[in-house]
């Protein structure tokens, strides 16, 4: 179906647009900007007034434990394209779970699902998963999740090997030994109130030992969930010495730290911890530079998993819907510009995968998010439409609202 | 942010941590204290205020001594106490927290004295039953993993106030593992709060928190200097777990250089007072000739413990 | 009973008053306990006037009283000093006002828990009737009556002089 999307603010940030345009949609790809192909014959108006029209988000990561729920909250959330993280159960080891989940969510029909595939068996650490299996059963790249590889040895080899057929490892920097204890930064926060901290030292350690195996082996890597001011140094050296390194930051990180664990609010709870104001802050400046791409983390838990005491409640909250209005709330408050913003939850996230979407450049495939910027909502249980309610903004005023979402043309959401 | 052991008027409801109480409440609670210490001593050791009421011992962590202290002052305050111990390992295994409460307040209980080992499970009791409009149940913290022992603190308090009068004045030393101990936090919040102008943490690098500076502490490594011319020692068990391991090599290397010694004792003033939360590990913190001298005041806390637990069961109990 | 006179009486001349009324019984050996804050002053002059040896008991009923589910606990609570054996003693409470007959139950309960004494008669300066339980005063100097929302205090000046204060409750 031709569809033209009209009276809206186009940003494009992969091409520096941001105008006030028509958008023509046509087979399911971007046909034109501005004025109308010849011969276009649109079947169906949107009108986009006082909205913004960007790519679809391309989420870095996000849990679909019923995956049927988790689809519909990433396109209410404006997101068309979530990478899953290989830690479901059972993880994502084999090729005919890649086959199961692309195949599953193909049939649901709204937001592409790009898996990762274990990096090890089991994600244990000890055996190479079939990594080429796995890539010809649609995995784009292959991770640990938030599971430490703990043999350095194995962590080698396995680097070396994703290194033959060209593959992506993704790996949340996080020393074993000094987190496994840990269920807070250690910083001011953990000392009074007493909770088991995880120093910084856990992510740069982690960081330092990855950079070096990245030189030893050529494997390009991409580093999950940087937390601390210390990390994104290390990160930033690696780009200027030229090695092939990526990262992002959940967007929770972006606004929140220890500080907001408050009376022990189990909804402030993650992995990796909130850490200090100075961490957020280089974490924030990571963001706005461009060196890091944001992302969701979504990781719905239910209320048993998380009203519990801070130490035994499930780390991680409800991400999906939120990935925007956190994003441009960020914005506001960095002085960052809305292209830029969209930037690190569009193209960014696209180049980091390799793939073409993420932008509206003509021929690329439309998936396209229209949101009104200044529409406000409050975030309850009811307004999503993920199984995971759990956040540390329930019953706040988000602004920023998903008004529809398109992938390959077709609206798959409408708010 | 609303501290919720406070009521709107800003009464005491629930006696979750130290850290956030205004001074005049901590003040209130040791003067109340000290007129529970004369029930004590009478022929009929009761007073009526809180007599038909039930409170519940919820130990998830075991502790005879703790429990018994506060089932003798809720008996002495005339109410019904009845005892669970729960020992579990994981909230995956049977009911969860919050479930268990939602089932004893069907029982009609009235105040919870809570146990637990992990930090901050009496914070989400308290919530929970706010959330669920329960404004007559209270909880008392009898401990909450690392974080904080408020009675403890209290009664420390009242120790030290009962032997040297003016906070005022005072250097008070807090020796051995604060990092993994909540009668330390506990005590250090109750000890800033009432205005002692030195507190001093004395152990090696790995058994103190980082950042206790922020906390308004002096740190010393050195237990020769740390002790010089305090008023009042406040030694802390070491728990076997921390012995030869990564954080100590040994019992006897930790006694060498942290445990008090009569010597070691002579560098503080002449008048200072030992104190010590119990139980006590002799010749690991503490040598018997101190533990048993004329300057320690071991015993008399654990009376005053009894008396400042009926003045929090009251004073939350009313409100 | 009479209305409430202007000016209030002179409470260091009722004490006196109070003393003579005691004076004749003495030959029991009572032991005066006086109820914080007022009847415990009182008590004091007592003990001077009728030239007692023994020193008073000073008895805080917060811990007895029936209103703690509605009103908690008094955020000033002293000490009850009972310096002697309340077995077989005739024991004289004091108090400033008798208006309701909780306080004078709340006392006699918590002396109970002390022991068990030979008799309890209760002295006040004033009774302003209103009485909610079947309590009496064996000696009481002035009866008074006040308005709903009036309440008479007894108050220690500078000078160390006892005075009678009306307030509004």
């Amino acid at each position: 179906m031709n569809i033209e999307i009209r009276n809206g603010r186009v940003i494009d940030p992969k091409n520096g647009v941001d105008r006030s345009i028509s958008l023509f949609i046509a087979e399911g790809r971007v046909a034109a900007l501005g004025e109308a192909p010849t011969g276009f014959a649109a079947g169906s108006i949107v009108d986009a007034a006082g909205c913004v029209v960007c790519p679809g988000l391309v989420d870095l990561g996000a849990r679909l434990n019923s995956i049927q729920a988790e689809l519909a909250a990433a396109v209410a959330g404006g997101v068309t394209s979530v990478v899953v993280p290989p830690d479901a159960v059972p993880p994502l080891d084999e090729p005919e779970l890649a086959d199961r989940l692309i195949h599953r969510a193909k049939e649901i029909g709204k937001a592409r699902v790009l898996p990762l595939g274990a990096l090890t068996v089991g994600l244990q650490g000890e055996r190479l998963a079939e990594l080429a299996g796995l890539r010809k059963a649609g995995c784009i790249a292959f991770s640990q999740a938030k599971v430490p590889v703990v043999d350095t040895e194995a962590l080698l080899r396995a680097m070396e090997y994703a290194a033959t057929f060209g593959f992506s490892v993704w790996l949340q920097p996080q020393d074993y030994w000094l987190s496994r204890n840990g269920i807070a930064h250690e910083g001011e926060v953990a000392s009074r109130l007493g909770l088991a901290g995880i120093p910084v030292a856990a992510e740069t350690i982690a960081i330092a030992t990855i950079l070096q195996l990245v030189r030893d082996t050529g494997c390009r890597v991409h580093l999950t969930r940087l937390s601390s001011a210390a990390g994104v140094v290390l990160v930033g050296a690696a780009r200027d010495e030229g090695l092939p390194v990526t990262c992002d930051i959940g967007v929770h990180h972006l606004l929140l730290t220890e500080d907001d664990i408050g009376f022990f609010d189990p909804h402030a709870r993650f992995c990796p911890p909130l850490r200090a104001q100075s961490d957020c802050q280089a974490l924030s400046r990571a963001a706005a530079t461009g060196l890091a791409a944001i992302c969701s983390d979504h990781t719905p838990v239910g209320a048993d998993d998380k009203l519990l005491p801070f130490g035994e409640a499930k780390p991680g909250a409800t991400g999906l819907e939120v990935l925007l209005p956190l994003t441009l709330k960020w914005a506001a408050a960095a002085g960052v510009s809305l292209p830029a913003a969209l930037d690190r939850i569009t193209s960014a996230p696209a180049e980091v995968l390799g793939l073409a979407s993420g932008q509206l450049t003509v021929g690329s495939v439309a998936d396209v998010c229209i949101f009104d910027p200044h529409a406000t909502w409050q975030l309850t249980a009811e307004a999503l439409k993920s199984r995971g309610k759990n956040s540390p903004w329930t019953g706040c005023m988000m602004t920023g609202k998903v008004k529809a979402t398109l992938v390959a043309g077709r609206v798959v959401y409408e708010g | 942010m609303h501290n919720p052991q406070l009521n709107r008027t800003g009464e005491l409801i629930h006696l979750l941590s130290i850290d956030g109480l205004p001074q005049p409440v901590i003040t209130q609670i040791l003067d109340t204290a000290a007129s529970f210490m004369e029930v004590s001593v009478r022929d009929v050791k009761k007073v009526p205020l809180l007599r038909g009421k039930s409170v519940f011992n919820l130990f998830f962590e075991n502790s005879t001594r703790t429990r018994t202290t506060f089932e003798i002052a809720a008996k002495r305050l005339s109410a019904d106490v009845i005892n669970l111990d729960i020992n579990r390992s994981s909230t995956a295994k049977g009911e969860t927290l919050l479930d268990t409460i939602d089932n004893l307040c069907a029982m009609h209980a009235n105040l919870f004295v809570v146990r637990h080992a992990s930090s901050g499970a009496p914070y989400l009791i308290a919530e929970h039953l706010q959330r669920i409009g329960r404004d007559d149940v209270h909880v008392i913290n009898a401990g909450d993993g690392r974080h904080a022992h408020p009675t403890q603190g209290l009664l420390d308090m009242y120790t030290i106030r009962h032997y040297k009068k003016d906070f005022a004045r005072l250097r008070v030393a807090i020796v051995g593992d604060i990092l993994h101990s909540r009668v330390a936090r506990s005590d250090i919040q109750a000890l800033t709060a009432l205005g002692v102008p030195e507190v001093r943490a004395i152990g090696p690098e790995t058994l103190l928190p980082k950042h206790l500076d922020k906390l308004g502490v002096q740190v010393f490594h050195d237990m020769n200097e740390g002790l010089r011319d305090c008023d009042v020692i406040i030694m802390l068990r070491l728990q076997n777990e921390r012995m030869a391991g990564v954080l100590l090599p040994s019992a006897g290397e930790y006694f060498r250089h942290y445990g008090l010694t009569p010597q070691k004792l002579a560098l503080a003033r002449p008048d200072a007072i030992v104190m010590h939360p119990g139980p006590m590990n002799r010749g690991i913190e503490i040598h018997s000739a101190v533990a048993d001298g004329p300057q320690a005041v071991i015993l008399p806390q654990v009376t005053f413990g009894i008396a400042v637990r009926m003045a929090v069961m009251s004073i939350v109990a009313g409100n | 009973m009479p209305p409430l006179p202007s000016p209030l009486p002179d409470a260091e001349i009722q004490c006196r008053q109070l003393a003579d009324l005691i004076r004749p019984h003495l030959h029991r050996r009572p032991a005066l306990i006086g109820i914080f804050s007022g009847g415990a002053w009182i008590a004091e002059r007592l003990k001077a006037l009728l030239g007692l040896p023994e020193n008073i008991g000073l008895i805080d009923v917060s811990f007895y009283r029936d209103d703690f589910a509605a009103k908690g606990l008094h955020p000033q609570v002293k000490p009850t000093v009972i310096p002697f054996d309340i077995e077989g003693r005739h024991l004289i409470l004091v108090d400033d006002v008798l208006y309701t007959g909780r306080t004078t139950r709340a006392a006699l309960n918590e002396l109970f828990d002390y022991g068990r004494p030979a008799s309890v008669a209760l002295a006040v300066l004033a009774d302003r009737g209103g009485r909610e339980l079947p309590i009496g005063p064996a000696y009481c100097v002035w009866e008074v009556t006040l308005s709903a929302g009036e309440s008479l205090e007894l108050s220690r000046l500078d000078d160390g002089r006892l005075a009678w204060r009306l307030a509004n409750a």
